[in-house]
């Protein structure tokens, strides 16, 4: 094991404020089981999982609430027991709605119901098999903590013929204000230890990697100590300080050199896999305790929250209720974000309940909300410079801002992570990335549209 | 506490959430600043003329471009400040003892029709300032081209003079590098020293004169990150590699002496009129300095700079095209 530093820069980025800390330095604090739990049957990506319970049922911590629903999709479990007050619709942070169970967690269970915490077996992971591990890996409910929410256990199975060469652990948390993977890697080091041995073994041995931005040396001490006697080829990456330094493709190239193709190339193309602290110290729990993946860390930060804390909360408990224990709002609350300030989703409101991807709960007075009209792209070129993908992003607005779609397909607008570094440094305030969305999306229901018109013409 | 009113609801918008110190207004006022030192050497040598110009043309492109936004039925963009940069640069790139009328119709020519009727900030294809110059330098060719002595307010027995490139142009005619003419001999006495030609003591416009004081507007520009070092590097790398292949003056009098300077540094680097990524500055670049070195040599104007700068502008779009970055991941 040894600690070296980046030796490939990829282009572009931007220095946002990091405003860390606000809440680096505090400890993980366990949020107690709010009265009310909404839990999300859409909280990765993919398929949504299928409800199987319903209004009126009582469920018991651990058990399962929605079935996994396709090759990309996980289960759900019940967070905490409580009494099923209704399943519908409900906002999640990006905006659309999916289907979510309303737990009482306050109603007493019924006689007769045994209420004791459902878990799983703990395993050996040692004597475990690849597939047991797999099963163990998707039967805890374990998708991507970092934010994208990708089925574990899906990118832990490379498909036939290709080989996973490197393991990388992203602890890069580029992202400003948040100290939740950070103080994860803090707090609980031998969890990812753990987590890196057991994943190892899945993939067959592959190299580690472990990336960290040099903005926290405590955090890189704490991995060293902790993987300080681990054979095999392992080494801490750090990570110059630059956004997006936590993108999959970024730290890809950034610890190993290596360049993923455009989509629809994945990283396992180039023989890596990403996984980011979070979700390797899941999976160290749900092998060795038999834990399920019931609650997270998050940040909940800024300058309109009483006291900024990292906490790990029950998954599904409303932003309210988190805001609320982190000591209630400090002044007017301009914007609430789930997430970053560079990725995170502005929510209209606080009945919006936390997934396993919320990182970051963000509260911001009107101090720090920017609010203004953009004006015409004067072709400064600073959105080039910055973007990591190394797109003509002012080309690719000023078309979308005529409703050239193609001009901007043409121009790789597929190929935009959606980081926000061209909206970021642009002197004219224009929504580059905004029109990158529009683009990608109206791409995407076309794509949908020809796809849907061929299985059409061939069922004839 | 309870949920939030569905009445008190909270700012929504797409990410980012987060955006850097940077605005237009903030460039622009970087591009004044860079100016100013400029500007003053200008005053310095040319002295109260140099001032009425300058005066009349910043004021003249305000109202002009108030005046179009108000026709237009659009909000106005004084607040962005570009119409002074225009103003300025315009100015910058007039011969003091212009008469003020002309130098109002020219700003007015630079806003209304170089630029407002385009649609604007961001939407001219050609730099406003530049094409103003060309427009009066079509129109009002004598007083154009007649340029005050520096100081002249010290011989007060001949104000005007010929300006170096006149004089420059005068050697590609003869071979002065192998048994140098007299004419070509007297020629090259006439230059002003290259100390002279470093503060601005030489005739020339208003702006274009001093070097150094260029030099440290440009200094500053790229300090602030405002231009990039692309531009002005190729283009100024192209002149001197020109004249040392092509003989004539002296390479350092072909950079010091007349437009290039201003040019490479501030009238190319405009951001709407050249291209946006830094394959395609060095190619802008080039051509520029290409242009301006054939003109220099061939063409019937002593000076090309401007010319070579429009001619450039028309063909960003096109070097954009070819110099589009390959994006990270493709093949």
């Amino acid at each position: 094991m040894k600690t070296v530093k980046s030796q490939f820069k990829f282009k572009g980025g931007v220095h946002p404020d990091y405003n860390k800390e606000l809440a680096r330095g505090k400890a993980i604090e366990r949020m107690p089981v709010p009265a009310e739990l909404v839990v999300s049957m859409s909280q990765h990506l993919g398929a949504p999982a299928k409800c199987i319970v319903k209004a009126g049922d009582y469920v018991v911590k651990g058990q399962l609430l929605g079935e996994r629903n396709g090759f990309i999709s996980v289960p759900v479990y019940a967070p905490a027991s409580g009494l099923v007050k209704s399943v519908e619709p409900r906002f999640g942070p990006a905006g659309g709605k999916a289907p979510a169970v309303v737990i009482d967690t306050t109603a007493a269970a019924p006689e007769g119901v045994d209420a004791t915490e459902r878990t799983l077996a703990p395993l050996d992971w040692k004597t475990a098999t690849k597939e047991e591990l797999l099963a163990r890996v998707n039967d805890a409910g374990i998708c991507g903590m970092g934010g994208a929410g990708f089925p574990t256990c899906v990118k832990l199975n490379p498909p036939p013929g290709k080989r996973c060469e490197y393991l990388i652990l992203n602890g890069a948390e580029c992202e400003p204000y948040l100290c939740a993977d950070h103080h994860l890697m803090l707090e609980r080091a031998d969890r990812v230890r753990l987590g890196v041995e057991i994943m190892r073994k899945i993939l067959g041995m592959p190299a580690v990697r472990i990336a960290i931005e040099a903005n926290k040396p405590d955090a890189i001490a704490a991995m060293e100590k902790a993987f300080a006697d681990i054979d095999g080829n392992v080494e801490i990456v750090v990570l110059p300080v630059l956004y997006p330094q936590g993108s999959e493709k970024h730290q890809i190239f950034a610890t190993v050199g290596r360049v993923v193709p455009e989509p629809p190339a994945l990283p396992i193309d180039v023989g890596c896999v990403v996984e980011n602290v979070g979700t390797v110290a899941a999976i160290a729990d749900a092998v060795e305790k038999g834990a399920i993946l019931l609650s997270r860390v998050t940040t909940v930060s800024g300058d309109a929250v009483a006291e900024p804390k990292n906490v790990e909360a029950p998954l599904g408990t409303k932003y309210s209720d988190l805001i609320a224990f982190c000591g209630g709002e400090k002044g007017r609350v301009a914007k609430l974000i789930s997430g970053g300030t560079m990725m995170g989703f502005a929510v209209s409101t606080a009945d919006i309940s936390t997934t396993k991807t919320t990182s970051g709960l963000l509260l911001l007075s009107g101090r720090r909300v920017f609010q203004y009209s953009s004006q015409a792209c004067i072709n400064c070129g600073r959105c080039v410079r910055a973007c990591p993908m190394n797109l003509n992003a002012a080309e690719i607005a000023k078309a979308v801002e005529s409703d050239d779609i193609k001009s901007a397909e043409d121009a790789h607008v597929m190929t935009c992570i959606e980081c926000g570094a061209c909206s970021f440094s642009c002197p004219a305030y224009r929504p580059i990335t905004q029109f990158c969305r529009r683009a990608k999306n109206s791409i995407r229901a076309r794509i949908a549209a020809e796809k849907a018109k061929a299985a059409a013409a061939a069922a004839k | 506490m309870k949920p939030k009113d569905t009445a008190e609801h909270f700012i929504l918008s797409s990410s980012p959430h987060a955006h850097a110190d940077s605005s237009v207004s903030r460039i622009m006022l970087d591009v004044i600043i860079a100016l100013l030192p400029t500007t003053a050497a200008g005053i310095w040598f040319f002295g109260l003329p140099a001032v009425w110009t300058v005066a009349t043309c910043v004021a003249t492109c305000i109202v002009t471009e108030a005046l179009c936004r108000m026709a237009m039925k659009r909000e106005s963009t004084i607040g962005d400040m570009s119409a002074i940069v225009t103003g300025l640069l315009l100015a910058l790139n007039l011969p003091a003892g212009l008469p003020l009328w002309m130098a109002v119709v020219g700003s007015v020519f630079a806003i209304g029709v170089a630029k407002q009727v385009f649609g604007g900030l961001g939407m001219n294809p050609f730099n406003p300032a530049l094409a103003a110059r060309a427009f009066m330098l079509i129109s009002f060719t004598g007083p154009m081209t007649t340029w005050l002595k520096p100081l002249w307010w010290k011989t007060p027995e001949a104000m005007t003079t010929a300006t170096p490139l006149a004089l420059m142009k005068g050697l590609y005619a003869v071979d002065c590098t192998a048994s140098a003419t007299p004419h070509a001999r007297h020629a090259l006495e006439e230059l002003p020293s290259l100390c002279d030609m470093l503060v601005g003591n030489m005739p020339g416009c208003i702006g274009e004169v001093s070097a150094a004081a260029l030099a440290l507007g440009a200094v500053y520009l790229l300090w602030r990150k405002v231009i990039t070092w692309h531009i002005p590097v190729a283009f100024i790398a192209t002149v001197v590699v020109y004249s040392l292949i092509a003989g004539g003056a002296p390479a350092y009098a072909q950079v010091l002496t007349g437009g290039v300077m201003i040019g490479a540094c501030f009238m190319a680097t405009d951001y709407v009129t050249s291209p946006t990524t830094s394959a395609g500055k060095l190619v802008f670049g080039f051509g520029c300095g290409l242009i301006c070195m054939l003109i220099r040599q061939f063409g019937s104007y002593p000076e090309g700079c401007s010319f070579a700068i429009l001619i450039m502008n028309a063909l960003a779009p096109l070097i954009n095209r070819w110099t589009r970055p390959r994006p990270f991941g493709a093949k």
